[in-house]
């Protein structure tokens, strides 16, 4: 058990700089996500931290020691990869005690481990099979038992679920939790995945082009992006971005959408962005759930509107309606109910109590 | 699963700290380690390939008692000589024409074979591939048997049909013609198992798809099946045409060059000129003829070859 | 299979499906009538061989019916395998082979693990280069080798012209690559991760070599081992160049050379060794040939 410390860690291949200068803190017995699109550095950073890629700026700590010259395998770490890396040729008993074996601990401790390891994963009858005997579920547990037998510092996980059928990454997903509950070994995580990085993090940290976005609880992300990116990264179906300025109407601060189209902001938002610039393009950001239908009576913050829907999809518990604002693609979310059809008009109502402002050049969230 | 991002000019070369890490000494020792790995076949490969290949260069300026630089004496003198011509012509028929038949036999062979039920493709596959396992020197001395002038088994049953006695090794023609049928014999199974292969890798939508745009049988192997196995075809046949080329078992045992010169080829006739004439030298011209043409076949395979990489 | 008639007709269309299976079942036909035709080429040798052997010299030169043995005999079998003569061709094949084998598969296994997975300064052009070489035919490397042999045994006074073990220095130029090759494929087609869960595992490099990739790969090694034991026990060129004493000569040479004196051809004999001395690898064919047959294909693709 240890935390693990990355202090300004750079990666440069030949010309391209994969990972720029990234600073992240995890604590011991920390679930860290790395989650971001790919190419964003995001995997490469988790090898460093393996130590199967040298580092070329910086330092990577683990409990407290700089690792950056130890090779992989004296950095006590555990990794699970994508395509699980099971050696095909030996049991499911033999490939978690691989690393045991080698290091040549007692037969009987070998064995404890992995039977101990085996019945928390719900693998213990599949012990003597060969990996090609297993289902992809099966074979993400073994993966994970090996990692788990090792009894290491820290657990790194590489886009661990991206070959499972959807239905099996849900499953899968509870189980990694469950198992981190369990053995609260320090965990990173690295996904392309939102809402896996949101349902098994403690903190998540998102990346683009090699450099942090933010970092911070799932929740945080959510209700706080800190840049366009991770807001629109973050939530699905996306945030909304609708290009806006801000105006002084009668001495209230107004988001003006289009000529005929303009919200009052309610009072803590007003104060909030009263320094912006009037002039400055911005970008209105706003989530589906905060885009419904309008209510019969008002509520302070909430601002109907008229739309003419372009297309719905019924989801069930939801319908998700799409309609364009001068040329900017919004969705919304309402209710099944609410008489929504394609290429009929909707009143629906806008909640700029959840509303967010961005400068559009500088993509910050103000 | 190398997570790049792709930005041009980020780095600037200067801003490199050159950090010296004993992970980095770790990788060094990696390289040195590869490279003794490799030492054993780099000294094979240098020492017994390609010494020997430059020293027959050397060779081959000499005169026969090794003795004395004659420049390009050697050449000039396979030039004058009819029996060179004969060879060139001779090995340039042998190598065009066996591989032209393998190559369509074992297209035809291959199809057929595909074409049979999946659970009986194994039976055939494993009967037609024979002639390519059995030491062709071995395998030869059958069909020298086989053409013998007075018993000659294949004689005796064409006498039934009134046909006959062929003189199989005995006239020019005719013993071409043998040699020709004993490569074909001997190589055609090793396209059919490429081809085979290549058949079984194209999807079978691409053939669903055609036959609903309408094509016909042959049309679905005109667009599709020669198309998708047009790399493998190419590969095949270059490295047969090497082979062919450069044979020497077969015509050695079943003609040993004869009758009368007019069956050898580029590596009998070195034999017979460079070891069994002792004239080393000369044998050493004579083989570098084949030179030009393996080394054209050998561009254009690895060519095809890291094409086929790329593909994949 | 060759006429698809859309037609709406309900009748017709039944006339119609049946028309093509039946076109499908004289597909089958055709190619069972002509896969048997081509099958009969390819054994034709074989066979003949059989049946010759199993002749007296007799019954050859009484010219009967030669596709058929009337009087079935196995003295050429009982005269080679007691004739130290020929059991020493076979022995200095079996050995040729076996020892090839061995050098072939310790020089190519670990250069292909190296090429394939320890990049290295100039790893790229070395790999191409092995293809290339494995290009490179007997007939163009025969004299120069024998001129270049002579020349040491000159020099040092180590004979090695006229030994059968000079073979051991020669077959590898011609095994060596092909299995150098087909191995990197094979390495290549394992997955980067497996070798990084070995180290992460905390295996070494050789570790990762003798217990990761030799067992993944051990199906392209078995048909490396393959490739390497029949290209030796095959080869006839070299072996016909440098060893001339009848105690030195392996099996294909040895039959040519002692079994045809003068013009004075024992075909029951001849044939009988030809049989012999396909049989080791008609054998391991028979067992192994899927092996035989992947290590084939292999060669023209790259992983």
């Amino acid at each position: 058990m240890a935390d693990v410390t990355l202090r300004k860690v750079v990666k440069r291949y030949d010309d391209v700089e994969a990972v720029r200068g990234i600073d992240l803190d995890i604590a011991d017995h920390e679930f860290v996500v790395l989650v971001g699109p790919s190419g964003c550095g995001k995997s490469t950073t988790l090898r460093m931290i393996a130590g199967l890629e040298d580092i070329s700026d910086g330092d990577i700590m683990i409990g407290g020691d700089v690792v950056n010259d130890v090779p992989p395998k004296d950095r006590d770490i555990a990794m699970v990869f994508q395509n699980y890396a099971l050696y095909p040729h030996m049991t499911v008993a033999e490939n978690m005690s691989f690393g045991l074996r080698l290091k040549h601990y007692p037969k009987a401790e070998i064995k404890a481990r992995v039977t101990e390891a085996a019945r928390m994963l719900d693998i213990t009858d599949l012990i003597d099979r060969k990996p090609k005997q297993l289902s992809g579920g099966q074979r993400q547990r073994v993966a994970m038992g090996r990692a788990i037998v090792r009894n290491p510092k820290v657990f790194l996980f590489d886009e661990p679920l991206s070959n499972l059928d959807a239905k099996l990454r849900v499953q899968m997903r509870i189980e990694i939790k469950k198992v981190h509950q369990k053995v609260r070994t320090t965990t990173v995580y690295v996904t392309h995945d939102q809402v896996e990085a949101m349902t098994l993090a403690d903190r998540v940290v998102v990346m683009n082009h090699g450099r942090i976005e933010q970092i911070g609880t799932p929740h945080e992300l959510y209700h706080n992006p800190a840049t366009r990116f991770v807001a629109s990264f973050i939530g699905s179906p996306a945030m909304n971005f609708v290009p806006c300025r801000i105006e002084d109407v009668g001495g209230k601060l107004h988001a003006r959408l289009t000529d005929r189209l303009a919200f009052p902001l309610p009072p803590s938002r007003a104060t909030r962005y009263q320094a912006v610039p009037r002039t400055d393009k911005l970008l209105l950001g706003i989530r589906p759930e905060h885009v419904a239908e309008a209510s019969p009576h008002a509520e302070p913050g909430i601002e109907p509107f008229d739309a003419m829907l372009d297309v719905t999809e019924p989801m069930g518990m939801e319908t998700l309606v799409y309609f364009t604002l001068e040329g900017t693609q919004i969705c919304g979310r309402v209710n099944p109910n609410a008489g929504a059809q394609d290429g009929g008009p909707l009143r629906m109502a806008v909640d700029l109590n959840n509303m967010h402002l961005l400068n559009e050049v500088t993509g910050a969230v103000l | 699963m190398a997570d790049v991002a792709f930005q041009q000019g980020a780095v600037s070369g200067a801003a490199r700290t050159a950090k010296r890490s004993s992970l980095r000494r770790a990788l060094k020792r990696k390289s040195s380690a590869a490279f003794l790995m490799t030492l054993p076949l780099i000294l094979l490969i240098g020492v017994l390939v390609i010494y020997p290949a430059l020293y027959s260069l050397h060779l081959a300026t000499l005169n026969k008692s090794m003795a004395k630089f004659v420049g390009f004496g050697n050449f000039e003198f396979l030039f004058k000589r009819e029996t060179f011509w004969l060879v060139v012509k001779q090995s340039c028929i042998f190598a065009i024409s066996a591989v032209i038949f393998k190559a369509l036999i074992g297209f035809i062979v291959a199809h057929f074979v595909h074409n049979v039920p999946a659970n009986k493709q194994r039976k055939w596959r494993g009967m037609l591939l024979v002639p390519w396992v059995i030491p062709p020197a071995m395998s030869t001395l059958a069909w020298l048997w086989l053409f013998d002038p007075s018993y000659s088994a294949f004689n005796y049953t064409l006498s039934f049909f009134g046909i006959g006695p062929i003189p199989w090794t005995g006239d020019a023609m005719w013993a071409r013609f043998s040699v020709i049928l004993v490569n074909v014999w001997y190589g055609a199974p090793f396209f059919m198992i490429m081809y085979l292969a290549a058949l079984k890798s194209v999807p079978e939508q691409l053939y669903e798809a055609a036959a609903i745009d309408g094509a016909n049988w042959w049309q679905r192997i005109w667009y599709v099946t020669l198309p998708m196995m047009r790399n493998i075809i190419a590969i095949t046949t270059l490295f047969s045409l090497i082979v062919t080329f450069a044979n020497f078992d077969i015509v050695r045992i079943l003609t040993a060059g004869g009758p009368l010169d007019h069956t050898h080829i580029f590596a009998t006739w070195a034999f017979r000129v460079g070891i069994e004439g002792s004239d080393i030298p000369l044998g050493a011209s004579v083989s570098l003829f084949m030179v030009p043409i393996l080394a054209v076949a050998a561009i254009f395979i690895l060519r095809d070859v890291s094409k086929r990489g790329n593909e994949a | 299979m060759s006429t698809v008639t859309i037609d709406k007709a309900g009748p017709t269309r039944q006339v119609k499906y049946g028309s093509m299976s039946r076109d499908r079942a004289w597909a089958l036909r055709w190619s069972y009538f002509f896969l048997t035709l081509f099958a009969i080429f390819s054994l034709v040798p074989p066979i003949y061989m059989l049946i010759t052997s199993l002749k007296s010299s007799a019954e050859i030169s009484a010219a009967t019916n030669p596709w058929w043995v009337f009087h079935p005999t196995l003295e050429n079998y009982t005269g080679l395998l007691t004739s130290n003569q020929f059991l020493r061709f076979f022995w200095n094949s079996a050995w040729v082979s076996i020892i090839v084998v061995t050098i072939t598969m310790l020089i190519s296994v670990p250069a292909a693990f190296a090429l394939s997975r320890m990049k290295f300064w100039g790893s790229a052009t070395l790999a191409t280069g092995v293809f290339l070489t494995y290009l490179i035919p007997d007939s163009l490397l025969f004299i120069p080798l024998f001129k270049m042999f002579a020349v040491i045994g000159d020099w040092t006074g180590i004979q090695l012209v006229n030994r059968w073990y000079v073979l051991l220095f020669i077959y590898p130029t011609l095994t060596v690559p092909f299995c150098t090759w087909i191995m990197i494929g094979y390495f290549a087609s394992i997955p980067k991760e497996l070798d990084e869960a070995a180290i992460i595992d905390g295996a070494s490099w050789f570790q990762t070599l003798t217990r990761i990739f030799i067992p993944v790969a051990l199906p392209g090694l078995i048909a490396a081992t393959i490739f390497a034991f029949t290209v030796s026990w095959a080869q006839f060129l070299y072996p016909l160049v440098f060893t001339t004493s009848t105690d030195q000569l392996v099996l294909p040479v040895g039959i040519i050379t002692t079994l045809i004196k003068g013009d004075v051809f024992n075909w029951g004999q001849i044939m009988t060794g030809a049989l012999l001395g396909a049989a080791p690898p008609l054998i391991i064919y028979a067992f192994l040939m899927d092996y035989y047959i992947a290590g084939l294909t292999a060669g023209a693709t790259k992983g």
